[in-house]
């Protein structure tokens, strides 16, 4: 039992009227796995983790979280899982101590209040009533109160969103804390930088579907073993110089793009043909392509911007 | 935890809320004695006849209709607010992903504007007697009771039953007013129908406002014979209860809609 996926997810469907949000996702998370779906908005990343959750039902397909299927809502399960949804509220009028403590007296097993407050870094707000913290502060509360039952698995809906650069540092640290605790963890980002820093392992979501699913590092496989070479040519009286086929260059832009896996032989091609003919090439440059480049094509360029 | 364990620890959440917002506190408990004062002042000396042909004070008419009312807006009106409300802040999602059982946390909301309706009666009581001289016979203290009880769970249940027609907060206050206000005027609450046309009479005795204060009324009332119990209302207000905790069981929402 302990060796089973925490999760399994085969041929997943949901609409919401004519709106396909989710169109046949398959996933897998091992325990102890810290596991992000990474994506544009409106992807299906949130659907699919609500799905998890329990909070919405599925269309098509099979899911099981801890062994359980989430629709049910069976108690057994929501004792083990802890979940920090994207928007929500905690009763603004009590302390931050007593948020989380309310909260505790809902699991057999709660984690202690004080060990909650340290791990998300609220101590000196603990008697700080909810509605005066600020949002980086409500938000670690938020992950702090998805603790409260000391949960085997973690859902994380987009938890930095909306927070400065240090407030992120901080987040992910938390979230390393968890991990190293030896959670399992679901998180949904659409920061590239964010599912690299903490995911054992990543799967691009876009228009409800898996596109790409693996370490960060592999993450595009084949497209990150290619080399850019770009340049532009001068335009003579009699047009720009024909670029001899076997070098399979493409028109891009005003310039053109090799794009190989065998960087140093196109190079010395391309140079050795421009010092016989005599050509300038003009604004040459070599690069690899990062883990954003290639999460940028898979997703259409549509990918979310640092706010 | 067992669930009356956990609906109690929720009761004593809700009252640390409640009156940590004392501007929402101060106003609940305003509004229903500054509706009694107003009406008294308008028209607390003018006789009313009662069905028996004797002759009360209205001011003893009102004493018993704002205690009614007391108790229609701490279960039906501030309950339903606050439920549509801790919907809109997404308070009901999260406890709905945690292993509390629903029933737990929707019993602690309950019992809690009881407890609110429940002071707020002896606060209107105790006022009657000082001010208007409006006294409670001690044989009707159990019908009195009795009928506050029933009258608290029949409009907690509709205030639950309510939400699941109230789309988001925005639109609470309109639906839930548009909803009451016409009921307490034609239901014996803001105004004796004693020159009311008959049909209008008809139509209030089909909803539980009425049959609530006309319980009430008996209660208070001087000349009426027996323990005070008015059987057939507090039937009336039962079954609209009942139906409307089918109705909140069924429909009940989670998160609000737009």
């Amino acid at each position: 039992m302990q060796d089973s996926p925490a999760i399994v997810v085969k041929g997943l469907k949901k609409s919401y009227g004519d709106v396909e949000a989710v169109r046949g996702i398959d996933l897998e998370v091992a325990r102890g796995e810290v596991f992000a779906l990474l994506g544009p908005n409106g992807a299906g990343k949130t659907t699919t983790v609500e799905i998890l959750e329990g909070h919405r039902t599925a269309d098509a397909g099979e899911v099981r979280v801890l062994g359980h299927d989430p629709a049910r809502r069976e108690r057994a399960l929501l004792e083990r899982i802890g979940i920090v949804l994207q928007e929500t509220g905690i009763e603004p009028f009590l302390t931050v101590e007593e948020a989380i403590d309310l909260y505790r007296g809902y699991y057999p097993h709660p984690r202690s209040t004080g060990e909650i407050l340290r791990i998300v870094g609220l101590e000196e707000k603990a008697s700080s009533r909810v509605n005066k913290l600020s949002g980086g502060q409500k938000r670690r509360l938020d992950v702090g109160i998805g603790l409260a039952g000391d949960p085997d698995l973690l859902f994380l809906d987009e938890p930095t969103t909306g927070f400065d650069p240090s407030a992120r540092r901080n987040a992910w640290q938390v979230v390393k804390n968890l991990a190293a605790l030896g959670k399992t963890i679901v998180l949904t980002t659409h920061y590239m930088d964010e599912a690299q820093n903490l995911a054992d392992r990543v799967a691009i979501v876009v228009g409800g579907r898996i596109v790409a699913v693996g370490p960060p590092g592999l993450l595009g496989g084949t497209e990150l073993e290619q080399t850019r070479i770009t340049f532009s040519l001068p335009t003579g009286p009699e047009g720009p110089p024909a670029l001899p086929d076997s070098l399979g260059a493409a028109a891009s832009g005003s310039g053109w793009v090799i794009v190989t896996k065998d960087p140093v032989q196109v190079l010395h091609d391309l140079t050795g043909w421009a010092l016989t003919e005599g050509i300038e090439l003009v604004d040459l440059s070599v690069s690899k392509p990062s883990l954003e480049d290639v999460y940028l094509q898979l997703t259409g360029g549509v990918a979310g911007t640092e706010s | 935890m067992s669930t009356p364990g956990l609906a109690l620890r929720q009761v004593r959440y809700e009252n640390k809320s409640f009156w940590r917002n004392p501007a929402a506190a101060y106003f609940t408990f305003a509004f229903p004695i500054v509706f009694l004062v107003i009406f008294n002042l308008l028209f607390g000396n003018a006789k009313l006849t009662l069905p028996g042909g004797h002759t009360v004070k209205q001011s003893t008419f009102y004493v018993a209709a704002i205690v009614a009312f007391s108790v229609i807006t701490a279960s039906f009106t501030n309950l339903a607010m606050n439920v549509v409300f801790a919907r809109e802040q997404g308070v009901l999602k999260r406890k709905r992903g945690t292993p509390m059982p629903p029933l737990a946390y929707l019993a602690g909301k309950i019992l809690h504007s009881g407890l609110i309706a429940f002071l707020l009666v002896a606060i209107i009581t105790v006022f009657g007697k000082v001010f208007y001289g409006v006294s409670l016979a001690g044989n009707r203290i159990p019908a009195f009771l009795v009928s506050l009880a029933i009258g608290a769970l029949a409009f907690s249940a509709m205030g639950l039953a309510i939400t699941t027609v109230v789309p988001n907060a925005d639109a609470a206050p309109a639906v839930v007013n548009a909803v009451i206000l016409p009921l307490l005027f034609i239901s014996d609450i803001f105004i004796p129908l004693t020159n009311a046309p008959k049909w209008l009479g008809t139509v209030g005795n089909v909803f539980p406002v009425r049959h609530f204060a006309e319980a009430m009324h008996q209660v208070f009332n001087p000349f009426a014979p027996g323990s005070g119990f008015q059987g057939r209302d507090l039937l009336v207000m039962g079954i609209w209860g009942l139906g409307a905790l089918l109705v909140a069981a069924k429909f009940f929402r989670w998160e609000p809609s737009r």
